[in-house]
C-alpha cells in the first residue's frame, strides 16, 4: 500500500474502501436471494412439468415492461453519477429523480400484477391454489416469496436514492466526493440485477 | 500528516477509558464509534449473557442428576435447551472474540486508529442488543419461550405455539450484526494496515479475524434467508417447506446447515488466533510455520463451508452425497491439525512461561484436540449413524466450543486485561481458577461421551437408571466448573477496581503492536502512526540462546 493512500485513511476519508465495504455488502445480498434461487433449482427439478404449467399463468407483458423500467432506472442511474463527475448538479438530481420515478413504476406493475392474481384467486393458502398440484403450489409460493423480497428492495432501493437526493442538494455530495451516490448506484445495479434472474426463471422458461 | 491537532493537544496522552469526546459520562460510551469503547460494550453485553447461557446449563445439569422430574417439566426442559443454545451460539460464542477482541485489538494489531467504518461499527453493536433484547421478549412474552432447540427444525418450528417468530427475527437481527462487523473486519484489514505491513508481517490473530470476517459475510446471509423463510410459513403458509404442499423439510436442514456449519469456524477460527498469538509470548521464541497457520486459517474457511451435510447423515440423503460430505469433513481436519502441530513445535524447546494465559492455551490444545478428533470421528458414516442425536454429539460440541473457544476467550481475557484496563489481576487466583476450569469442564463433559456410546439421547429430560452414575458425575462437575467460573471472573473484576495499577507497555514481552502502544491505549492508539519493519513474533534474544545451542 503506498504512503498516500494511507495518508487518505488518517482523514477518515477512504472512497476505495468505502466501495469494497459496499461490494462486500452486495455479496451478501447475492447469498440472500441465493438460499432462495437454490430452492427455486431444486424444485425446478423435481417438479419440472408442473412448473412448466404454472408459469404460463404469469403475465410476460407486464414482466418484460417491468424489465425495461428497470434496466432504463440502472442507465438513468449511471447517468446521474456521471452527472456529478462532471459537476453537473442539477442534471445528477434530474437523473436521480427519474430513477425513483422509475422504480415506483416498476411497483405499480408489480401491485396491479400481484392484485390480478388475487382476483384470480392464487395466493398462498387460497382454496383454488390448494386444489393444484404440489409443484404449482411451490411456483406460485417461490414466485410471491422471491419477487416479494424484490419488491423490498425495489422500495429500499427507492428510498436510499431519494436520501441521495437530498445530499446532492444539501452540497454533500459533490464532483469530489460522490462515493456515497456511487454506492447507492452499486445497491440499484444489484436489484437490477436480481431481477434481471427473476424474470427469465419465472416468465421466460415455460 | 492531518491529525486532528486540537485533539493531540488536550487529549493526546490521556487513555481512551478517560477520554473527553463529544459526549459525557455514559453517552460518552453508548455513543462513543471508538473501536477499543465499542469493544468493551460488547464486552458487558456479552457477558451478560454468558452469566444467562451458564445459569440455564445450570438448571439443565441439574434437571438431569436423577431419572424421572427432578426440578421442572418437559416443556421447561424443552425451552431451557432452545435458550441455553440460541443464547450461548448467537449472543456469546459467535461475536465472542471477534466482536470484543476483535474490535479492541484488530486495529491496534495492524497499526491503525480505528476500523474502517467506525459508526457501522457502533451500529452494529445496537443491532447486537436490539437482537438480544428481541431473545429476552421471546422469553417473557406469553406463548412461552421457543421449545424448538436452536436449529429450529421444520415442520415443528412452524406448528409449535411458543414464541418461535420472535426467537427467528433474533437470529435474524443478530446474523445482520454479525455480517456488519465482518464487513467491517475484511476492510478494515485491507485498507488500514500501517505502512510497511504486508500480508506477512500480519500478527496470526489478524489472519484468522479476517478469515472468520470472510466467512460472516458469505454464511451468515443464508441463516437470514433461512430464518425468514420460517417466518414466512409461519405467518402465510406458502409451504416452501411443507411435504403436504410439495415442500421438502430436509431442504431446511440443508439451507440450515449451509450457514450454521461454518458458523462452527467463525466461532473457533478466532480463538486458533488467540492461541497463534499468546503461544510465542510465553514460549518466548518465533511462531513455527507462521505461514502454514496463516493458510490453514483460510483453508479452514473455505472447505469448512463445504461439509454441512455431514449434519444430516441419518436425515436422507443419497449414498454419493453422503461419501463426498464425509470425505470433506475428514479433508477439513487436516488443517486445524496443521495449526496444532505448529502450536507444539513452537513450544517445542521454547522457554515456557507458565502463566495464567499460557494454561488457557494449553488447556484449549487439549480439549480441542480431543472435540477435533470425536468431531472426525463422527464424519465417518457408520460411527454417524450410532452417535446421531445422543450426548455423545453434546459433549463433542462442548469440546470444540466451550473446551475450544471459551477457553480462548478466557485465555484473551488474561492475556490481554493489563493492556485493556492497566491493572493486573491476581496471578495465583487466576491459576487456581483454571484449575476449577479445566477439572469441572472435563468431569462434566466427558460422561457425556460415554453414556452418548452407550445411547444415551440428547435433549430428554429423563433417562433410563443405568445412566445415572454418569449424569451425577457431569452435574457434579457442573458446579466445580461454575465454581472455576465464579473465582475467576470474581479475580478480574476484583482487579478492574483493587488491581494492581500498571503502566508497563509491555508485561508479557509480546512482540506484536498492541505491547507497544501505551497501557491503557491513547484515544486513537498510536502517538504516530508506526513504520513496520519485521514480521511479528521476532524474539532475538531467543536466537541469540538458539545459536549458543547450535554452537
Amino acid at each position: 500500500m503506498s504512503s498516500h493512500e494511507h495518508a487518505a485513511s488518517l482523514v477518515h476519508r477512504d472512497d476505495v474502501g468505502a466501495r469494497m465495504g459496499m461490494w462486500l455488502f452486495l455479496f451478501t445480498e447475492l447469498l440472500l436471494f441465493g438460499g432462495m434461487f437454490l430452492l427455486y433449482s431444486v424444485y425446478r427439478f423435481t417438479n419440472q412439468a408442473e412448473f412448466h404449467l404454472a408459469a404460463k399463468e404469469l403475465n410476460t407483458v407486464i414482466g418484460t415492461f417491468n424489465t425495461i423500467i428497470l434496466l432504463t432506472s440502472s442507465l438513468t442511474m449511471a447517468l446521474s453519477i456521471a452527472a456529478i463527475q462532471k459537476n453537473n448538479v442539477n442534471l445528477s438530481i434530474f437523473f436521480q429523480l427519474v430513477t425513483v420515478l422509475l422504480g415506483l413504476a416498476f411497483m405499480v406493475n408489480k401491485y396491479f400484477e400481484w392484485t390480478a392474481k388475487f382476483h384470480h384467486g392464487i395466493y398462498p393458502g387460497s382454496e383454488e391454489l390448494l386444489v393444484k398440484s404440489p409443484g404449482e403450489i411451490l411456483f406460485f409460493g417461490l414466485y410471491y416469496v422471491m419477487t416479494g423480497l424484490h419488491g423490498l428492495h425495489v422500495l429500499i432501493g427507492m428510498v436510499i436514492i431519494l436520501f441521495m437526493t437530498s445530499f446532492t442538494i444539501k452540497g454533500v455530495i459533490t464532483r469530489d466526493s460522490y462515493v456515497k451516490l456511487e454506492s447507492a448506484g452499486l445497491y440499484w445495479h444489484l436489484v437490477d440485477i436480481i431481477w434481471i434472474f427473476l424474470f427469465p426463471l419465472f416468465y421466460l422458461i415455460t | 500528516m492531518s491529525v486532528d491537532v486540537a485533539a493531540l493537544s488536550t487529549n493526546g496522552h490521556t487513555s481512551y477509558i478517560d477520554f473527553q469526546g463529544k459526549h459525557k459520562g455514559v453517552l460518552g460510551w453508548l455513543l462513543s464509534t471508538d473501536h477499543k469503547r465499542i469493544g468493551i460494550l460488547y464486552l458487558i453485553a456479552i457477558l451478560t449473557f454468558f452469566a444467562v447461557g451458564v445459569t440455564i446449563g445450570f438448571f439443565m445439569r441439574l434437571e438431569l442428576i436423577a431419572p424421572g422430574k427432578t426440578i421442572m417439566n418437559p416443556q421447561t426442559y424443552n425451552s431451557l435447551f432452545t435458550l441455553h443454545g440460541v443464547i450461548m451460539i448467537f449472543l456469546f460464542v459467535i461475536p465472542g472474540i471477534p466482536a470484543i477482541f476483535g474490535n479492541f485489538f484488530l486495529p491496534i494489531l495492524i497499526g491503525a486508529k480505528d476500523v474502517a467504518f467506525p459508526r457501522l461499527n457502533l451500529f452494529s453493536w445496537y443491532l447486537y442488543i436490539f437482537g438480544a433484547l428481541l431473545a429476552v421478549l421471546s422469553i417473557l412474552l406469553p406463548g412461552g419461550p421457543a421449545d424448538t432447540g436452536w436449529t429450529f427444525y421444520i415442520p415443528y418450528s412452524v406448528r409449535t405455539g411458543t414464541n418461535v417468530l420472535l426467537a427467528l427475527f433474533a437470529a435474524f437481527v443478530l446474523g445482520f450484526s454479525s455480517i456488519l462487523t465482518g464487513l467491517n473486519f475484511v476492510t478494515t484489514v485491507h485498507r488500514l494496515r500501517a505502512p510497511g505491513m504486508g500480508w506477512f508481517k500480519m500478527p496470526l490473530s489478524v489472519w484468522s479475524l479476517y478469515a472468520t470476517a470472510w466467512v460472516q459475510i458469505l454464511a451468515t446471509p443464508i441463516i437470514g434467508i433461512t430464518l425468514l423463510l420460517v417466518v414466512i410459513e409461519r405467518v402465510f403458509g406458502v409451504g416452501l417447506f411443507d411435504p403436504a404442499l410439495g415442500g421438502d423439510p430436509v431442504l431446511y436442514q440443508h439451507l440450515f446447515w449451509i450457514y450454521s456449519h461454518p458458523a462452527v469456524y467463525i466461532m473457533i477460527l478466532p480463538a486458533m488466533g488467540v492461541v497463534s498469538e499468546i503461544i510465542p509470548v510465553f514460549a518466548q521464541r518465533t511462531i513455527f510455520g507462521y505461514k502454514f497457520i496463516a493458510y490453514s486459517s483460510i483453508a479452514i474457511a473455505l472447505f469448512g463451508s463445504l461439509v454441512w451435510a455431514h449434519h444430516m447423515f441419518t436425515a436422507g440423503m443419497s449414498n454419493t452425497g453422503q461419501f463426498i460430505f464425509s470425505l470433506l469433513t475428514m479433508i477439513v481436519a487436516i488443517p486445524s491439525a496443521i495449526k496444532v502441530f505448529n502450536w507444539t513445535a513452537t513450544l517445542y524447546k521454547g522457554s515456557i512461561w507458565v502463566t495464567p494465559p499460557l494454561l488457557y492455551v494449553l488447556a484449549f490444545i487439549f480439549l480441542f484436540s480431543i472435540g477435533g478428533l470425536t468431531g472426525i470421528m463422527q464424519g465417518v458414516l457408520s460411527i454417524d449413524i450410532h452417535v446421531h442425536d445422543t450426548s455423545f454429539i453434546v459433549a463433542h460440541f462442548h469440546y470444540v466450543m466451550f473446551g475450544g473457544t471459551g477457553f480462548g476467550i478466557f485465555a484473551a481475557f488474561h492475556y490481554w486485561f493489563p493492556k485493556m484496563f492497566g491493572r493486573m489481576y491476581n496471578i495465583k487466583t487466576a491459576k487456581a481458577a483454571f484449575w476449577f476450569l479445566f477439572i469441572g469442564f472435563n468431569l462434566l463433559y466427558f460422561p457425556m461421551f460415554i453414556m452418548g456410546w452407550l445411547g444415551m439421547p440428547r435433549r430428554y429430560y429423563d433417562y433410563l437408571p443405568e445412566y445415572q452414575p454418569f449424569h451425577l458425575i457431569s452435574t457434579v462437575g457442573s458446579w466445580i466448573l461454575i465454581v472455576g467460573l465464579i473465582i475467576m471472573f470474581a479475580n478480574l473484576i476484583y482487579a478492574l477496581k483493587k488491581g494492581k495499577v500498571t503502566a508497563e507497555k509491555n508485561p508479557w514481552g509480546g512482540e506484536t503492536l498492541e505491547w507497544k502502544v501505551d497501557t491503557p491505549p491513547i484515544h486513537e492508539n498510536f502517538h504516530t502512526i508506526p513504520i513496520v519493519t519485521e514480521r511479528p513474533y521476532e524474539y532475538k534474544n531467543n536466537d541469540l540462546i538458539l545459536n549458543q545451542e547450535v554452537k
